[in-house]
């Protein structure tokens, strides 16, 4: 007889042992008393939203989707994941409020802002028009705007870089996300020079879009999964067509490529989801494993650099990877924070309603990187440097800036 | 003290406090005793389910035709406890579509809507069904909460006068010559013993409605038949579900609450052990695969618990599994029957027609004591269910949602009475079920509650996935706040609960429940320090 011999259900909640670790590790529940914790609005909600779904607490909006609670869960519960597919499944199915279509649609956006990007990034600066986008958009006026750049990064890679690459013996496809194309085309160049100097050409995909992570956290879900099925083809591309790995500079992007789509957007990718890596730990591994080596400037001055550890970064376990590139670097001194949330988490906290919860999730965290004595914050997550350029007095870059600063 | 009453009802089921009820409200004095707490027998261990009927329409007409008007009737007086679920009798490849007809022409005969539907439209309206079926039917099955429909019944009864008397036991009854004058009862509180006297004692005891009646001399001969249960921890299924096929073991699941529940089994017992019901490996196996053919995914579902009842079924023919014995109403007027006055005993039925039951048993009361009053139970609500669910959620807007349809959900109309203003009294006790301080502390109030685990029947604490972990200690430190006892009462009262949870999960302690049960043993004896209490040995015990 075959009777429950294999009791692990499609309902993943029912793992739960209501241990409550994941509570005690969520950033949101610390701060802000309305939101019930994962263990109340995951595995035991969502027990009473297959009851009725009018269990169904609009309180869930206040998670981040950090998925620390699925970092401390020891019965691995899909803590965070249960959240996220039950706002989808039972939140509000029509999200058209004017500011998470701005905030959400990066690309849309993106590609408006970055030709006027002086004129933009002036105005978005004035203290007049962040009161507007205050009062009628709900933007937190405190929040300090990322600048965006003049001409992105695809424009200047079909101008200055596609032609060379080719001539290069490997070659690697590089997904550069919305933060690189809009905002930080430099981390984009920087990539190339690390990769060039390695000996690898770097392509792009045949057509990229926004990974979707702010359209999810904002209800747009279909535009999400739109938008995931155009990825996920362009990645099939590069890796059985084009026989390349996929690599990102951005450890979210990275994270909801790889897992969210599965998890969330029921978008299969487990043909080539070991294929989508992170930039720096595909580096350190060609260092590490194939030898591959870089030359580094001798004459720079001495840096002391505190890496902080971004939520997606934790989830995958990959921190260790840039935390021992930045360590390759002669003259850095690396010190690692505590890995905490600090509190951004993408859109959320640029939104009115979440920003006093944002500030104080990240409390800690400013507070030990202005006791770090560190010279600047290194993290792989460009909201994160974001949130710490804005709420400390030290400057953020990214592993593969500070590397490529320093390269010979 | 007063002891002199019109009526003595012995037996806190669903039935005695509907009898409480009916008679509180035709003006009789009433006095309920109950040896343990209400609901605690076959009431309180079924499956919760709002019969239609149509499980009997083929087999016992009278029956099903009791169940539909009764179904009915509940649904408008007792809304609060009820779930308007609806019901498939579904027709698996291995049955045979013939009694589909057969089955259908039955319940139309009874008074019973059956609507023969598309093997895919079952589907689309639940998703969780056997996708082999080959035939349905729709019917007005539902689900009831035996727990809140007593604990409404003695609420009212109570209002309107009836005395109810928990945890005492009737020893004897009183006899004078060839009439019954009252009862000798053993308070397990006070350890006393206490006389009550009354006009009429109705016996409904049950399956103990045999023991009682045989106080008296009497021979009501019952069967006792015991039918196991399984809880799995969620809601697997949103219509009941059942086979359409001669009622058999294990074809009915039900949806209750948040949990979904699997039955029944029917072996007899002797009566030596009606007090002992263990769920035995075979029953559970059979449970599990019959289960799995009404709905495959039981196969992966996570179970909670397995009970088992008691039936108390009058024998009326020889058939020694009791599975066609009649489920109709029996009610014995001793003095005709037997030569003894002052004494009936109202048994057979079931859940479904417990009110009816009460109707029958109060008439008689009536008749015996010359009262000219018309029963009213089948018109006037039971507290709680005045209003719908969706006018008493605007009443408690300030609560936070999921407490307050869970409170609704129980409370129905009552939920107003909970107090929920401030975070102290929204504080959750049993998070698995939603309850909160103030409603731990309204049913301390108002409900009889003595002790965990009749807290437990009042509110759902420690009825949900951690059977206790996390709110037994909580529970009982709201307890010990309202009425203060001494450290080792409060902690035996620990012990019980728990080990009471434990009696449930052990049959089907595998998987993520035994990981759980084992993880609710670490804290209590580890962090609690109950290490010390019987609660080890007895689990030792039942491992």
């Amino acid at each position: 007889m075959n009777i429950q011999q294999n009791t692990v259900s499609e309902n993943n909640f029912e793992q739960c042992i209501k241990c409550t670790i994941c509570t005690v590790y969520c950033p949101v529940a610390a701060v802000n008393p309305d939101y019930p914790g994962p263990k109340q609005a995951g595995p035991d909600g969502e027990r009473l939203r297959l009851k009725k779904p009018d269990f169904y607490d609009s309180a869930l909006k206040y998670c981040l989707n950090c998925k620390r609670c699925e970092v401390a869960c020891p019965s691995n519960v899909r803590i965070g994941d249960i959240i996220q597919a039950a706002r989808i499944k039972y939140g509000p199915q029509r999200n058209t409020s004017l500011r998470n279509f701005v905030l959400s649609n990066t690309d849309l956006v993106g590609s408006l802002a970055t030709p006027l990007a002086p004129i933009v990034n002036t105005a978005v600066a004035l203290k007049p028009v962040r009161m507007v986008m205050d009062k009628v958009m709900a933007i937190d006026h405190r929040r300090i705007f990322p600048k965006y750049a003049h001409g992105t990064f695809t424009t200047w890679y079909r101008k200055h870089a596609a032609a060379q690459q080719a001539a290069y013996p490997k070659q690697v496809a590089y997904f550069h996300g919305c933060y690189v194309n809009y905002n930080n085309p430099q981390l984009g160049k920087d990539l190339l020079r690390i990769m060039n100097a390695l000996g690898y050409g770097v392509q792009l995909l045949d057509k990229e879009k926004c990974c979707g992570v702010a359209l999810i956290s904002n209800g747009l879900y279909k535009q999400a999964k739109r938008q995931a099925e155009v990825n996920m083809a362009s990645i099939r591309t590069a890796v059985n067509g084009r026989r390349l790995d996929v690599i990102t500079t951005s450890s979210t992007c990275t994270f909801t490529l790889r897992d969210e789509y599965p998890h969330l957007l029921q978008l299969e990718n487990e043909d080539v989801r070991d294929r989508i890596e992170l930039a720096t730990r595909y580096l350190y591994r060609l260092i590490r494993e194939n030898g591959a080596k870089l030359k580094f400037r001798e004459d720079a001055a001495p840096l002391r650099v505190a890496y902080h550890t971004p939520c997606h970064m934790e989830k995958m376990g990959w921190e260790y990877y840039s935390i021992e590139l930045l360590r390759m670097i002669p003259g850095v001194e690396v010190t690692v924070l505590d890995s905490q949330c600090c509190g951004i988490a993408g859109t959320y906290g640029f939104k009115k309603e979440n920003y006093a919860t944002s500030q104080a999730i990240g409390e800690p965290l400013f507070r030990q990187i202005e006791a770090s004595g560190a010279d600047l914050v290194a993290t792989d997550c460009e909201t994160c440097k974001w949130q710490i350029e804005m709420s400390t007095s030290k400057p953020c870059e990214h592993p593969l800036h500070i590397l490529a600063s320093r390269l010979a | 003290m007063n002891n002199t009453y019109d009526v003595i009802i012995i037996g806190g089921g669903a039935t005695g406090a509907g009898i409480a009820r009916d008679c509180s409200l035709r003006g009789i004095k009433a006095l309920l005793l109950e040896r343990s707490d209400i609901s605690t027998g076959a009431t309180g261990r079924n499956h919760g389910l709002l019969h239609s009927g149509a499980r009997y329409a083929v087999t016992d007409h009278e029956s099903a035709q009791e169940c539909i008007r009764e179904n009915m009737i509940l649904r408008r007086i007792a809304a609060h406890c009820v779930e308007e679920t609806d019901g498939l009798f579904i027709t698996l490849p291995e049955d045979s579509l013939e009694y589909q007809s057969v089955f259908v022409e039955a319940c139309r005969k009874a008074g019973i809507r059956a609507d023969v539907i598309d093997p895919e439209e079952a589907i689309r309206l639940e998703p969780s069904v056997n996708r082999t079926l080959i035939g349905a039917v729709r019917v007005p099955d539902g689900a009831i909460d035996p727990f809140r429909l007593t604990s409404s019944n003695i609420l009212d009864a109570k209002t309107h006068g009836a005395e109810i008397h928990t945890y005492t036991e009737v020893t004897e009854l009183l006899r004078e010559q060839n009439r019954i004058i009252g009862v000798k009862a053993y308070n397990h509180h006070t350890k006393e013993e206490e006389r009550y006297y009354a006009q009429v004692v109705i016996n409904a005891g049950g399956i103990w409605g045999h023991g009682i009646a045989a106080k008296a001399g009497i021979t009501v001969n019952m069967l006792p038949a015991k039918g196991a249960l399984l809880i799995f921890g969620h809601r697997v299924n949103h219509m009941v579900l059942n086979r359409c096929r001669k009622p058999a073991d294990a074809d009915i699941l039900v949806p209750g609450d948040t949990i979904s529940l699997i039955g029944t089994t029917s072996s007899k017992v002797p009566f030596d052990q009606v007090d002992n019901m263990v769920v035995t490996p075979d029953e559970v196996d059979l449970l599990l695969r019959e289960g799995e053919k009404l709905s495959p995914q039981l196969a992966q579902t996570r179970i909670l618990r397995a009970y088992a009842g008691v039936r108390p079924l009058v024998a009326s023919d020889d058939d020694p599994s009791g599975r066609t014995v009649s489920r109709g109403i029996v009610l014995l007027d001793h003095a005709t029957r037997d030569g003894i006055e002052g004494f009936i005993t109202i048994t057979g039925g079931k859940l479904m027609t417990y009110r009816l039951m009460a109707e029958w048993a109060t008439d008689l009361v009536c008749k015996k004591l010359s009262i000219d009053k018309k029963c009213q139970t089948a018109e006037i609500p039971l507290p709680g269910s005045a209003e719908s669910r969706e006018e008493v959620d605007k009443k408690l807007h300030g609560k936070p949602v999921v407490q307050r349809r869970s409170t609704i959900a129980r409370h129905g109309a009552l939920a107003v009475e909970i107090e929920g203003n401030d975070s102290y009294k929204n504080s959750l006790v049993c998070e698995c079920e939603e309850v909160s301080i103030g409603e731990i502390e309204y049913a301390m109030e108002h409900l009889a509650v003595n002790n965990l685990v009749d807290l437990r029947r009042r509110t759902r604490v420690g009825m949900g996935t951690c059977q206790g972990e996390l709110c037994a200690c909580r529970a009982a430190g709201l307890m010990g706040r309202k009425d203060p006892v001494c450290a080792r009462k409060a902690k035996a009262d620990l012990a019980n609960f728990l080990n009471e949870r434990w009696k449930g999960m052990a049959p089907i302690a595998w998987g993520d429940t035994l990981r759980e049960s084992e993880y609710t043993t670490w804290i209590y004896e580890g962090v609690c320090g109950l290490s010390d209490q019987e609660v080890i040995t007895e689990k030792t015990a039942a491992k």
